[in-house]
């Protein structure tokens, strides 16, 4: 249960200029580096056997039990069509808070590792640069350079908004 | 300092509804000729009630009309009028016609304003009637009165002396938060006033206590102010205060204070109000004392103060048992027995706090049942009926949400049971049955259901007639044959009804499917009873609540699914010999001379079974919408109460599946939804959903 999140240095040091800058939490997924506003996260679990839900996409793990809540949970690389991985120990959920049309939702995010927190200002945005038809880059809020690394923040909420099965109301049949 | 009104205005709409079905049934209650003078209390304060929060909250409309009717009480009261039938009749559709200017009111809606002038007018034609030994000073007062809320603009009749008030508080009057100069100052606003203060009763200052009353004020008014106007300024202190309002040029007409004037009937106008003023305080008392709850659609809940303080006695207890078992973690010294005893302490507690919290939710079912008498009433001499209405077990409690959802099939059920069960007068003292037919509403607790009970001693179901209409409409086989609990249960068939003519009260062929309908939807099951000639007994079976159901724990594979008790028919293990197939795919299995199709859930749910053979599973008969299926599974588990949780809260609706709950491990489980699952099955097989639109990389 616990994870590598306590480990990690929050950068937050003197003179950082944090007015303007949002704190995004990174993670890694098969080699890339992706953030999500951290203000979003709601806690950040090991993985557990969840309980699958009949008739639904590979991606889609099933449910698990959040304190007494029925909580989903998304394997964000089979969701991104990347190659499925055995989970290990450093494989996490991060449980995330997202606003969608039916109202505030709670989903939790399977990952390969927490990486780290970052403080990243508004102009070291960069815009993703159009993939073309075959890359979708809805969900991508921007692309920043952090430490010469690059981190793609997504948008969690168009992620799960623009999802038809997480938002199909009825039969799918 | 400014308070915003609106946020009382849902408990005044909620003490309103209640004040309502106060008055209807005490009303109902209410003998003709010969009143019970505490029923008839018990409706005028209802009534003032009601007049008094909706001036408070400025909806003048229910106030004015409320004035009248409450004129009209105020006379029943006094003796000066006669409670009659018609005056009654009046009063209930003057009730129907608050009610609905009240939903208005609380929805923001428009009332019909025809239909309540009609009431308005009916009351005040009442009024003038007036009491056969009315005096006419009563009557005259009524009018008086009744004018003065009308036409709120309209010069007081006779009079325009200057007004004398003597305001003289109750000495425990700053207790209750009011100052007189407060109210002197908004007299003084009104026009122009004369005020003197009377201070005769003032103690030596030895024994002066500064939170006392002992003031009193005699106030000279300007004539042309209105009397609700001066009535308004001293509406919050009415309860602590005598006030007598006087006008100069009736000065023939005694000045009565509020204590003496109360008892004697005739009085002059301004007495009249007083008394109501005196009552005003038992008014509010009583309606402290109500019983808690209200069904309206409104989400809050009144709670009895006794289910809270149990609720508060649990957490005590369970923190003491957390603080034993906190004193126990030292383990050198861990003493086991001790520690045994504190877990099986913190299971009781949970359990019971468990079952406390889950009270919490639960209100009388007379709530529902209340309404009946007044349909019955009303129904019953609409249809040229005799009928006595029972009601048995009025305090049994259950769900809110369950209550609000059976209330409409309830209705239903009752309405069918006068129109169609219950004969005629004539009819049934031919039969040797008397005159008067008895319906019983009955609830109770059974188990961990609830059982509602509709009993009516009328004409019963007649099986032949009932067969020969489900032939003619295709329904049953000319040569099939039924015994009569199956021929009972085709009035529950959609588009079935053996009504001979349509009559506005029921017979339309829509009532009974929909009704059970709605039982199984909130998880109950409903049964007909009847013997041809003696009457018909409706029994609903429901969960007490929604929130927790009794389930089955089966086990597919290494899932764990939990099927609602009430859905299973029964279990068996598969005899090969009895299953049969329809063109080589579809599955049946022959019970007791019916096919029901077999459903295999690892097939509809796709996951691996432990074994896809009938014969090494079992098959779980269900039955759900109406139809019946065998469900596949590879292992009973034991049986266990579960609490749902939604899965739409954070995912969406499943197919085949109606909730999810967390057992005893912490893991989830999903519960079936019997209807769902055989419509599910249906529309497949097929495979798994193919991933959606690729949207990344």
């Amino acid at each position: 249960m616990d994870t590598s999140m306590n480990a990690q240095p929050i950068e937050m040091g003197i003179g950082d200029n944090v007015s303007d800058a949002d704190q995004y939490l990174t993670f890694l997924l098969n080699g890339e580096e992706y953030g999500v506003d951290i203000l979003r996260v709601q806690e950040i679990k090991g993985w557990m056997a969840t309980t699958q839900i009949p008739n639904t996409p590979e991606y889609i793990r099933g449910v698990m039990n959040l304190r007494g809540a029925i909580v989903p949970i998304i394997d964000l690389r089979l969701r991104f069509n990347m190659p499925a991985i055995e989970y290990t120990a450093t494989t996490v959920v991060i449980v995330l808070k997202v606003e969608c049309e039916a109202g505030e939702r709670t989903i939790g995010f399977v990952v390969d590792a927490v990486s780290d927190v970052y403080n990243v200002s508004g102009d070291q945005f960069k815009a993703a640069p159009d993939f073309g038809s075959h890359v979708h880059t809805d969900f991508i809020r921007a692309l920043a350079t952090v430490d010469d690394k690059m981190v793609i923040l997504l948008d969690i909420d168009r992620l799960v908004g623009g999802d038809d099965v997480l938002n199909a109301s009825g039969a799918q049949h | 300092m400014s308070i915003d009104i609106a946020q009382f205005h849902q408990v005044f709409f909620e003490e309103s509804f209640e004040g309502l079905e106060v008055m209807e049934s005490s009303l109902l209650d209410l003998e003709i000729g010969q009143p019970d003078s505490e029923a008839i209390n018990t409706i005028f304060r209802a009534a003032h009630s009601i007049k008094g929060g909706s001036g408070t909250f400025g909806f003048s409309a229910i106030g004015e009309f409320t004035h009248v009717l409450e004129t009209l009480l105020d006379e029943m009261r006094n003796g000066t009028r006669d409670v009659t039938r018609e005056a009654v009749d009046v009063l209930l559709l003057a009730v129907d016609s608050l009610r609905e200017m009240l939903s208005a009111a609380r929805d923001g809606a428009d009332f019909d304003a025809n239909a309540v002038a009609e009431v308005h007018a009916k009351l005040e034609r009442q009024l003038a009637i007036g009491g056969s030994q009315g005096s006419p000073a009563a009557t005259d007062a009524a009018a008086t009165d009744a004018a003065a809320a009308d036409a709120a603009e309209a010069a007081q009749p006779g009079g325009s002396g200057d007004w004398t008030v003597v305001f003289a508080p109750h000495p425990n009057l700053f207790a209750t938060g009011n100052d007189p100069v407060r109210i002197l100052r908004e007299l003084r606003a009104l026009g122009h006033s004369e005020i003197q203060a009377d201070l005769s009763r003032l103690p030596e200052y030895a024994e002066f206590d500064p939170e006392t009353s002992y003031a009193r004020w005699t106030i000279t008014l300007d004539g042309s102010v209105e009397e609700c106007a001066i009535r308004e300024v001293f509406e919050w202190v009415e309860d602590d205060a005598d006030i007598s309002l006087s006008r100069e040029s009736r000065a023939a007409a005694p000045t009565s204070t509020a204590s003496d004037s109360a008892d004697s009937p005739a009085t002059a106008v301004a007495a009249v109000p007083d008394a109501e003023e005196r009552r005003a305080g038992e008014d509010r008392r009583s309606a402290d004392r109500r019983a808690a709850g209200g069904n309206t659609a409104a989400s809050s809940i009144r709670v009895d103060i006794g289910k809270v303080d149990s609720l508060i006695n649990l957490v005590g207890e369970l923190v003491i048992t957390q603080s034993m078992l906190g004193q126990l973690d030292d383990p050198q010294t861990v003493d086991f027995e001790k520690l045994r005893e504190g877990l099986a302490q913190l299971e009781r507690n949970t359990r019971e706090l468990q079952e406390s919290v889950m009270r919490i939710r639960m209100l009388p079912i007379s709530f529902s049942f209340n309404r009946f008498p007044r349909l019955v009433r009303d129904l019953s001499s609409k249809l040229g009926k005799e009928v006595e209405l029972k009601i048995v077990g009025e305090q049994t409690e259950l769900d809110k949400t369950v209550l609000e959802k059976i209330a409409d099939p309830l209705v239903h059920l009752v309405r069918n049971a006068l129109d169609h069960g219950i004969e005629k007068p004539d009819v049934r003292a031919e039969a040797g049955k008397p005159r008067c037919g008895t319906l019983t509403l009955a609830a109770r607790h059974e188990g961990g259901n609830i059982v509602i009970e509709i009993s009516d001693d009328g004409a019963g179901l007649d099986a032949e007639k009932l067969l020969a209409k489900a032939r003619e409409r295709g329904l049953v086989g000319a040569d099939e044959v039924l015994s009569e609990e199956r021929i009972h249960e085709l009035i529950f068939h959609p588009g079935f009804s053996t009504a001979k003519e349509l009559s506005d009260v029921s017979g339309r062929g829509v009532g009974m499917d929909v009704v059970k309908r709605n039982i199984k939807e909130l998880g109950g099951v409903i049964e007909l009873h009847s013997t041809f000639g003696a009457g018909s007994t409706i029994r609903i079976r429901l969960p007490l609540t929604l929130a927790i159901l009794d389930g089955q724990l089966v086990r597919v594979g290494n899932q764990t699914y939990i099927v609602p008790l009430v859905s299973i028919v029964e279990s068996l293990q598969v005899d090969p010999e009895r299953v049969k197939s329809v063109v080589g795919a579809a599955e049946l299995y022959r019970l007791r001379g019916e096919y029901i199709p077999i459903v295999r859930l690892y097939e509809l749910f796709n996951i691996e079974p432990q074994s896809a053979s009938l014969e090494d599973g079992l098959i779980v008969v269900v039955e759900g919408e109406g139809q019946r299926a065998g469900i596949l599974i590879d292992e009973l588990l034991g049986q266990q109460q579960v609490v749902i949780k939604s899965l739409e809260t954070n995912y969406r609706k499943v197919d085949g599946i109606s909730g999810a709950t967390i057992l005893g491990d912490g893991t989830v489980a999903m519960i079936m939804d019997a209807g769902g699952l055989i419509a599910l099955n249906r529309t497949q097989p097929q495979g798994p959903i193919p991933s959606p639109k690729v949207k990344a990389a």
